[in-house]
């Protein structure tokens, strides 16, 4: 089952790069995004300094860090039906490559991109991260992996509906990104009007952020089984849909 | 020689109300160069998938290698090799990097990629990306990703459509060698000319359903026996020669021109004898034979759309 998967990854990595503007959009901007509001942020006179600083803390890197998972995922769209449309994944099921290795070695090139994205974030932002702070890292960078890898999942069912490749990027920036602005990113989710905080519960981005705002502020993991245990019921839902409806040309 | 190793039996497949294939069957022997031709939408490429086991006909049996393309479809792979219409790679992706990830998708690794990329001329193409392969070398690599498991079958789904008449020829080539190596090919075209010039045996296919099977010079016999020749003399006593001669069906004449039409492939040598035996002198002497083009137009009452 697995024969092939991890050429076809690493060709599919190398084939990403090679794509000007898929490195750029979804490795440089981020950096570069965290960078400019950890500055912006860090020279505002008029606000307090505790403000600030718990915004630089928390708030920048946990809302790069989603843009960083979503990016991924609207370029899986992307690339899912591009290949659907030119017949590159026709072409792969005619070999004996399983469909299911196919699929993997994107997801797989996703995780890949999203770790390598957040270790330059962390590296070229660091004095962005105050000194004292402890941000556990590598916790950090599992809860974003498992955010990214429950997302993929919708991904795929975005991909399995898109006509064609034209309204790929269209219909899942418009699919995904309104869920940021009731994710709990900017304003609680408890501060929210009451109706507006049950649709907040039923999407899955409010999970990724509650898992990332905990991790990254120095939580234990016991205390977000419940986001973990949503994203996973998310990928287990959406898989199972797509499975059901994915489309191979 | 004549051990089929793709069997089709009554296969069917519809999209909503329209009947893509209609109890389509045939077979194919192992050695030979087997085409299915016809216009575009007459169901080669859907019958040509389902043997392939990319595609699930609603009915009918298939057999290719004595395995059941869909059931047994990941060991079928191992053992055909396939180029489809109009497929794309990765736009970035290299060659040697095509072949190298397909070499490494079948168990069996019989055939090196380098020598591949060297039978095929795309050796100093091996860095090239995909995206900027001319038509005839996508082709070209396409039929080497084909070949990298040494099948023993393999597919070719309108090979040569969109390629200059040059491409197109050395394309001719290379399918020949993989029939020399001992291959079974089964290919689609609705190119007459290719079909004819490729093809063992050929079976026509119309609106989804075959309207014969053979080879070209006996369907060609079959539905376009007539023959004709055009000679120029200026002996004006060969009209009533031409006309007394066995087979003749119409001699017209248009100045020193005569044609002369007739039934059977014994036209030609007929006439070639009654030139000699009545000592009449030629000036010009031609032929015109029905090809496979006459054949489609007298099956389906409509040449054949390019």
């Amino acid at each position: 089952m697995l024969r092939g998967l991890w050429k076809l990854t690493w060709i599919e990595i190398k084939v990403f790069l090679r794509e000007p503007l898929g490195a750029i959009g979804s490795i440089v901007i981020p950096v570069i995004l965290f960078i400019v509001m950890s500055r912006m942020l860090g020279n505002l006179p008029a606000m307090p300094p505790a403000i600030a600083n718990k915004y630089i803390r928390v708030a920048v890197p946990v809302f790069v860090s989603v843009i960083i998972t979503l990016s991924a995922v609207l370029s899986l769209v992307t690339i899912i039906s591009i290949y659907r449309e030119s017949g590159i994944l026709k072409r792969l099921r005619a070999t004996p490559l399983r469909p299911q290795t196919i699929l993997t070695a994107h997801v797989v090139v996703k995780l890949i991109l999203t770790a390598a994205t957040l270790s330059l974030m962390v590296l070229a932002g660091k004095r962005y991260i105050p000194a004292g702070a402890h941000v556990p890292l590598l916790s950090f960078t599992i809860a974003l992996l498992i955010g990214t890898w429950s997302f993929l999942s919708i991904g795929f069912v975005i991909a399995s509906i898109v006509p064609t490749a034209r309204f790929a990027q269209p219909i899942g920036a418009v699919i995904l990104y309104p869920m940021i602005g009731i994710s709990g990113l900017f304003l609680p989710t408890t501060l929210l009007p009451p109706a507006i905080q049950g649709l907040t519960r039923v999407l899955p981005l409010t999970y990724v952020v509650s898992l990332l705002q905990g991790i990254w502020m120095g939580d234990a993991w016991s205390a977000h089984i419940g986001d973990v245990t949503a994203l996973v019921l998310l990928f287990v839902i959406c898989t199972t849909i797509s499975a059901r409806i994915f489309r191979w040309e | 020689m004549n051990t089929p190793v793709i069997e089709v039996s009554r296969i069917r497949k519809t999209y909503g109300k329209t009947v893509a294939v209609d109890e389509v069957s045939f077979s194919v022997n192992e050695g030979e160069i087997f085409g299915l031709i016809g216009p575009n939408g007459a169901g080669k490429t859907t019958t040509m998938e389902c043997i392939e086991g990319i595609r699930k006909p609603d009915g009918g049996t298939i057999s290719v290698l004595g395995l059941d393309p869909f059931r047994q479809a990941y060991q079928l792979q191992e053992r055909i090799g396939v180029q489809l219409q109009q497929a794309q790679l990765q736009k970035r992706i290299k060659v040697w990097e095509a072949v190298d990830l397909w070499a490494s998708l079948y168990r069996k690794k019989a055939v090196t990629a380098e020598h591949l990329l060297e039978q095929l001329g795309l050796t100093d193409k091996r860095n090239a990306w995909f995206m900027n392969l001319s038509g005839g070398q996508k082709q070209r690599l396409f039929i080497a990703l084909a070949l990298i498991n040494d099948p023993e079958v393999v597919f070719l789904d309108e090979l040569t459509t969109g390629l200059d008449p040059q491409a197109r020829r050395a394309i001719w080539e290379l399918v020949r060698g993989i029939r020399g190596r001992g291959k079974t090919v089964f290919l689609t075209t609705h190119l007459m000319e290719e079909a004819e010039r490729l093809c063992d045996r050929v079976a026509i296919i119309e609106h989804g359903r075959i309207l014969d099977i053979g080879t070209p010079a006996r369907l060609v016999d079959r539905y376009c026996p007539e023959r004709t020749v055009v000679l120029t003399t200026e002996d004006l006593t060969a009209d009533e020669w031409f006309r007394s001669m066995t087979g003749v069906e119409a001699v017209t004449r248009t100045g020193n021109q005569f044609t002369i039409r007739g039934l059977g492939e014994d036209l030609v040598t007929e006439v070639i004898q009654c030139l000699s035996e009545n000592r009449i002198k030629v000036a010009e002497f031609r032929t015109i034979l029905p090809n496979l083009e006459d054949v489609f137009l007298k099956l389906t009452g409509q040449a054949i759309r390019e």
